[in-house]
């Protein structure tokens, strides 16, 4: 893009910073439009699971709803408790919500549409998904308040123990693809099933690790049946219970756009990312953008995880650390002994 | 230009974080401090060109060690008045560690500026078209092997020592057997009976 700037006219300094902020904005901007419309999806998929009928009234089909409760809650009065540390009260919102953003620079949308092409990519989204428990676990303490706090906790918790396992799944992909960057991920997976899919998925070694994979990011999200930390037959609201207006909504954007995000890293790691499932040409599968393909499959693994908040019921806590340290971490560990004896066996051999 | 301008924005806000995780009177205010400090210290290592070793600064430092930092600081309730209470007790302790840390500092400086003993280290490395993980991975699987494999056997000793300092057996508590729970059929833990009228049944 900043190529472009400069065949305007501009001093390439200016491009760079001007195409940069361009590209920020490019991101920023439809994914929150994307998160207000994935909100309106996630009611009408639970309203059907539950024979409802979901929102309907504000605009077609209820379309408009997310953005009218947008303007509700902005025009709402922002109410901070008498005995909650301001300054932090206020941060912890704001903290979860551009954390949720950050770590969307890294995501590639095309074949070289990326805000940032870095080769640490993946280690960036772990260390910035890593500093979305600090919104959760301040919100609860500077609330001053004793759900809030035991919500923290139990958040602090839950996400350390399932970022472990995340980190080894992530490092069984790595071995695969030979890079940490998400675009030369993606390439990697280019025929990797007998020459014909397009995905680490298929991959007999590589498929436990997507379940665990996906089954984790729910985890990571604080989504059902994980959503202990704001269990409300427990907590009230959990971390939120004292807040409202803007900084609520702050949470409420950042945790949605922290599961487009987990679905998005599903899309890319395991199943092609940008690429079509297939790789055959007969079919003009290549014709169509690869920013198709990779929002078709973030829908599918959206459409997951709203189906099993419809569907599953809450984990009590102790089963929740159970599955994390005694299932998720031994299976993930031994599968990072098989797929590097495996691939040197295969590949480096 | 703009690398120049991070610099001393980053250096900054290290140095000015780091003074007030000191003087902050809240701890928990101190921990965020010192998450800033890290964060910024991450940042002049991505200037620095060692990218891999900023992100996993952030990783290990903010992302672990930082969050287990705070969950202490917020359980134990540190009334920090008290705390300082003591203040001229220790001031010459505190004087004597902070003078051997400067002096350590300027012999250390003035050992480096008089040209050290490895010359050939102090250069700067060759810059070649590796990237910075795979360049540290090949030092450390070759060269530091069993440097690298002597560190993973104390951080293992400390592991174990961790969990059997805090591990003890408990009499009298039931734990939960997931798998006998598993293997459980609804014929084992249910009966159909069909009492006569007034006569109750036996459970």
């Amino acid at each position: 893009m900043t190529e472009t700037f400069i065949s305007w006219g501009m001093d390439p300094n200016w491009a760079w910073g001007v195409a940069t902020v361009a590209g920020i904005l490019l991101i920023a901007l439809p994914l929150m439009l994307a998160v207000a419309m994935i909100i309106y999806a996630d009611r009408k998929i639970w309203a059907a699971m539950a024979l409802r009928r979901g929102p309907n009234v504000v605009g077609p089909f209820g379309l408009l709803q997310s953005f009218a409760d947008g303007l509700k809650v902005f025009l709402q009065e922002t109410i901070i408790p008498t005995g909650a540390n301001r300054g932090l009260f206020l941060i912890a919102p704001i903290i979860t919500f551009t954390v949720a953003l950050m770590a969307w620079a890294v995501i590639p949308f095309n074949s070289g549409a990326v805000l940032a092409d870095i080769n640490v990519g993946l280690l960036y989204i772990l260390a910035i998904s890593s500093l979305g428990v600090y919104g959760v676990v301040l919100s609860g303490w500077a609330s001053n308040s004793k759900y809030p706090f035991f919500s923290a906790m139990r958040a602090a918790a839950q996400m350390i123990s399932y970022e472990v396992s995340i980190g080894f799944i992530l490092v069984g992909v790595v071995l695969y693809a030979d890079s940490f960057n998400l675009n030369e991920i993606i390439k990697a997976q280019q025929g990797h099933g007998l020459g014909i899919v397009n995905a680490f998925g298929f991959n007999l070694l590589l498929f436990p690790l997507a379940v665990i994979f996906l089954i984790a990011s729910l985890a990571e999200t604080a989504r059902a049946p994980f959503d202990l930390t704001e269990a409300e037959s427990e907590l009230v609201a959990g971390y939120q219970t004292e807040y409202s207006s803007m900084s609520f909504a702050l949470f409420w954007l950042g945790e949605y756009a922290n599961v487009l995000l987990m679905a998005t890293l599903n899309a890319i790691l395991f199943w092609g990312g940008w690429l079509p499932p297939l790789n055959i040409d007969l079919i003009p599968w290549f014709d169509i953008p690869g920013i198709v393909w990779l929002f078709a499959k973030i829908l599918f693994f959206f459409f997951i995880f709203s189906w099993v908040k419809a569907t599953v019921p809450r984990y009590r806590y102790d089963q929740l650390m159970r599955l994390g340290w005694k299932i998720f971490l031994p299976i993930s560990l031994i599968w990072i002994f098989l797929i590097s004896g495996w691939l040197m066996l295969t590949r480096y051999s | 230009m703009i690398p120049f301008i991070a610099f001393y924005l980053f250096a900054t806000i290290v140095i000015a974080s780091a003074a007030m995780v000191i003087f902050a009177r809240n701890p928990v205010h101190s921990v965020m401090w010192l998450i800033l400090a890290f964060f910024n210290a991450a940042g002049l290592m991505l200037l620095a060109g060692a990218e891999f070793i900023a992100m996993l600064l952030v990783i290990v430092y903010v992302g672990a060690v930082a969050v287990l930092f705070l969950f202490v600081v917020m359980m134990l309730n540190i009334d920090f008045a008290e705390l300082r209470a003591g203040f001229v007790r220790y001031l010459p302790l505190g004087a004597l560690v902070a003078i051997i840390l400067v002096a350590e500092l300027i012999f250390a400086l003035g050992a480096w500026s008089a040209g050290g003993v490895d010359l050939a280290a102090r250069a700067a490395p060759a810059v070649t078209d590796k990237s910075n993980i795979q360049q540290i991975g090949e030092l450390l699987y070759t060269r530091y092997i069993f440097l690298f494999e002597a560190a993973g056997i104390v951080l293992l000793v400390a592991m174990i020592g961790a969990i059997v300092l805090t591990h003890r057996q408990r009499g009298g508590v039931r734990i939960q057997n997931i798998s006998s729970q598993n293997q459980r059929r609804p014929q084992d833990a249910t009966r159909l009976v069909d009492p006569g009228v007034g006569q109750g049944m036996e459970l």
